[in-house]
């Protein structure tokens, strides 16, 4: 916190890591979404047919995607792009003594890297979970209509009385936190870092192992915290 | 109009400044810490290690005492594991001993926070062993990166690259990444870095390993060239004999604008390097070139036979 209120700090540093978080992960993050929201309207489509209950399949893919598969799946898949990455970059740094360098040319690592990587996961990975959602959505629109035969006008009205307050909160939250953690982990494990380049790789797997536990785990406890928060009416 | 723009920044700055330090101070952001005043006569050492003791899973350094005075230059011998790379690691505070005192430029630096670590390491250049150059910044950049870091105008910047580029002979290659870049240009580039921002002190780990004895060569006449023409104080760690003592032998004269280099063969005139020898964490030798060459020491003969 301290590296983000005091002098020195780089801006352009952050910049470039949110171009490289969000730029850089729109298209796993849109294919992820789209087929993602797909697949959720066929698999409830059947379930609801049981019932009788098929021109509801709008509500329950939108309610998934916001509250739970957006956020999780965009984090999830962030993380093995970035998260990986970031600790491999760093650890590669500490490996050939670039840390080092840093601190010896004056330069506080955590300012100049962990800060910046911090700052582009929880603004960047809400920006990829809205869209994500977005698309997911969309993408069970284009079954729905096309494969499960129901109107376009009563999917979409569908969609908009199911979203209440308290999701759009949840679906929001949610990914700042696993911003948090994705780039936190990632940067913790390169920075730890022993043992040559094996070191590299065994910090990138464990980073991606880690960061992928703590947001399942940790969506969880936010989902049961929220809930007795903004219970669903 | 623009002492108006002017003055609309300087307000803007000086707000931004009061408020971020207002929150950096509710939530308890401890201030920047002010420079360490030097205690140091001019005569005393730039570096002094006092019974220096460190552990890892073993002991690594057992009582290491030295001095190094302004202008001198002290090279540390010693095989593998024998803690020479951790005195240079000490000295920066990129470590902490267990016990012993170290001082550098009179200011002890064991107990010291990273923040004030920061101005003892603006006096002191560092070439690390594989040069450790920033992927991704060109030879320039890399070159330039303090200068930047200190906010200096671009075109001090690079006025200064030049002449750092064109003292290790790699003017042309200021455009270039660090992997398009042989070992041996890598390291000099790792010099030129080291001196941009004029140290007081040089370190060098390994300079030479892995290199060729020609490329080796150059890498050891730069270190003369920044002793002698420049004054700097510097210690060199490195278990290559012959690179030892080419810095030993070597002198750079200067003529006008131009400089030679001087070999001298009698050793026992030589001053101004001193060798100092470890062995499993202990210093095993401190003296001249010459007395560590006269040495009847087992370990000591073994290890330059």
């Amino acid at each position: 916190m301290g590296c983000l209120l005091t002098r020195p700090r780089y801006p352009n540093e952050m910049l470039a890591q949110m171009d490289s978080l969000g730029v850089g992960s729109l298209s796993i993050v849109i294919l992820t979404g789209m087929f993602t929201g797909m697949v959720l309207a066929l698999q409830s489509a059947a379930s609801l047919d049981v019932f009788g209950a098929r021109p509801y399949v709008g509500r329950l893919v939108c309610v998934s995607m916001v509250r739970e598969l957006g956020p999780v799946l965009t984090a999830l898949m962030v993380t093995g792009r970035v998260g990986s990455g970031m600790a491999a970059e760093l650890g590669s740094m500490v490996v050939t003594q670039q840390i080092d360098a840093l601190r010896v040319l004056g330069t506080d690592p955590m300012r100049k890297l962990v800060a910046p990587r911090i700052v582009a996961g929880v603004i960047m990975v809400p920006v990829l979970t809205v869209l994500s959602d977005m698309l997911g959505i969309f993408g069970a629109g284009l079954i729905s209509i096309f494969n499960l035969k129901l109107s376009w006008e009563y999917y979409w009205r569908s969609v908009g009385n199911a979203l209440g307050v308290n999701d759009v909160v949840m679906g929001l939250v949610k990914p700042v936190a696993f911003g948090f953690i994705l780039a936190t982990v990632g940067c913790y494990m390169g920075l730890a870092t022993k043992g040559g380049t094996q070191g590299v790789g065994v910090s990138t797997t464990r980073s991606v192992v880690v960061a992928s536990v703590l947001i399942l785990a940790s969506d969880f406890f936010m989902t049961k915290i929220l809930l007795i928060v903004f219970p669903v009416v | 109009m623009s002492e108006i723009f002017r003055k609309i920044e300087e307000a803007t700055r000086d707000a931004t400044e009061r408020v971020t330090g207002s929150v950096a101070e509710l939530l308890g952001v401890p201030p920047q810490p002010e420079a360490p005043t030097p205690e140091r006569a001019l005569d005393a050492p730039v570096v002094s290690f006092r019974d220096v003791h460190l552990s890892f899973d073993r002991p690594i350094l057992r009582g290491v005492s030295f001095d190094l005075y302004p202008g001198a230059t002290k090279v540390v011998l010693g095989g593998s594991g024998s803690g020479k790379t951790t005195i240079l690691r000490l000295i920066l505070g990129l470590l902490q001993p267990d016990a012993g005192s170290i001082r550098v430029d009179g200011v002890e630096i064991e107990r010291m926070a990273e923040e004030e670590l920061r101005h003892v390491r603006l006096k002191i250049g560092m070439v690390f062993q594989e040069g450790a150059l920033f992927d991704s910044l060109s030879v320039a950049d890399n070159v330039g990166y303090r200068l930047l870091e200190d906010g200096e105008p671009d075109a001090t910047i690079e006025q200064r690259v030049g002449e750092m580029l064109g003292f290790v002979g790699l003017g042309q290659h200021a455009g270039k990444s660090p992997s398009e870049l042989s070992g041996g240009q890598r390291r000099r580039v790792a010099v030129a870095r080291a001196l941009a921002a004029r140290p007081e002190i040089m370190l060098y780990d390994e300079p030479t390993t892995g290199l060729d004895p020609i490329t080796a060569t150059t890498i050891t006449d730069l270190i003369v060239k920044v002793r002698d023409l420049d004054g700097v104080t510097s210690i060199l760690v490195t278990h290559q004999l012959r690179d030892a003592f080419n810095v030993a032998r070597t002198f750079v004269r200067r003529d006008g604008d131009d400089f030679g280099f001087e070999r001298i063969e009698d050793l026992k005139i030589l001053a101004g390097t001193e060798f100092l020898m470890l062995r499993e964490g202990r210093v095993c030798f401190e003296g001249t070139p010459h007395e560590l060459l006269s040495s009847s020491d087992v370990y000591i003969r073994e290890f330059l036979s």
